[in-house]
């Protein structure tokens, strides 16, 4: 239902799970008052997180200490997510949560406390920029949005142009059949796959740079070196003395 | 409270990605703050491919969100490492001051 809220207009509601199987036996007209009440809930949860999602957006450029920032950069993040399990995208919902929450702001999170930064002075010249920043986005923003509401394409337009992967077409015809991830993986190994490489590359890349950047040989540090180890020979490690009786060495 | 369509999510996103975009103009001193605001801009990008894939019902564009949360997460750690080395060579994140290369 929940998806069925974005794509009502164009195409018949995806049957997912049980609670939709249910439905099929009740009278029609509380299965309507049904679906009034999801719609509601729906907008419901949407209003809720396209709020927090803003909200924490202007926390993260607006907030005084960084430290502030990264937290409400992980509500965002969150809040996101919400509107992705609204649109249908479990998944990368998920991935979200567990990527960006988990890692990303953690790694953040590290840095901001690594550093040692005056958080006072950071904001100078908060002010100074603020009248050319917020006009900027003002104008993006209104541009943005009039482009959302006033652009408009017709149905059979987006007819034509969906393109349903051969597993969401499975998914219509059949009410219990796979999940986003499964659709997504399905897709993603087949037709994607060397994007999927690709990006284990990038990533592997971003691995390595990172660690390059970040190395540094510190001196003073005791650590094994095999090669040292290996080389040495018996007559520097061991020395025969002759010991004097009542001396010692 | 109507129905929440594809227009409902686009204007979410362009919000997140204005309010990024204003991010990186107001912080001048800070470039940790630049770098969230540029996760920002790029979960704005997320929402709006994904939003289109469920409007044409075409599972590709949660596939290329899927790419961009793979270099936006990369993008970070590479950013972080490098404030980090430069951080250990100046001293402050300033982006104002950032003349290594003038001077």
């Amino acid at each position: 239902m929940l998806l069925g809220a974005i794509t009502a207009k164009q195409r018949p509601v995806r049957p997912s799970g049980p609670r939709r199987a249910l439905r099929g036996q009740d009278p029609p007209d509380n299965s309507f008052a049904e679906q009034q009440d999801q719609m509601t809930i729906a907008a419901f949860a949407f209003y809720l997180f396209a709020f927090s999602a803003v909200a924490s957006g202007l926390m993260v450029v607006g907030s005084k200490n960084p430290v502030h920032s990264v937290l409400f950069l992980i509500c965002a993040f969150i809040s996101a997510a919400g509107l992705f399990v609204l649109m249908g995208a479990e998944y990368l919902a998920m991935l979200l949560v567990v990527v960006y929450v988990g890692a990303v702001a953690v790694l953040f999170l590290f840095v901001v406390m690594m550093l040692d930064i005056d958080f006072v002075e950071l904001k100078q010249g908060f002010l100074q920029y603020l009248p050319i920043g917020g006009a900027i986005a003002l104008v993006v923003v209104v541009e943005l949005i009039m482009v959302a509401f006033i652009w408009a394409m017709p149905p059979d337009e987006v007819v034509a142009r969906a393109h349903p992967s051969p597993t969401a077409a499975e998914v219509v015809a059949n009410p219990v059949g796979p999940n986003n991830i499964e659709q997504l993986g399905s897709v993603l190994y087949t037709d994607y796959v060397h994007y999927f490489q690709i990006a284990g590359i990038v990533l592997l890349v971003a691995m390595i740079g990172a660690i390059v950047l970040t190395f540094r040989v510190r001196e003073g540090v005791k650590k094994q070196d095999p090669a040292k180890q290996v080389a040495r020979r018996r007559d520097e490690a061991v020395e025969l003395v002759k010991v004097k009786s009542g001396q010692g060495i | 409270m109507g129905d929440i369509g594809l227009g409902h999510y686009l204007a979410v996103a362009a919000m997140l990605f204005a309010i990024g975009m204003a991010g990186i103009f107001l912080n001048r001193k800070n470039v940790i703050v630049i770098l969230m605001s540029i996760e920002l801009m790029l979960l704005a990008v997320n929402i709006n491919l994904v939003a289109f894939s469920q409007f044409l019902g075409d599972l590709t564009g949660q596939v290329f969100a899927f790419m961009v949360l793979t270099v936006a997460a990369a993008e970070a750690a590479v950013g972080l490492a490098i404030l980090v080395a430069y951080f250990g060579n100046r001293g402050d994140i300033s982006v104002e001051d950032a003349n290594l290369m003038k001077n």
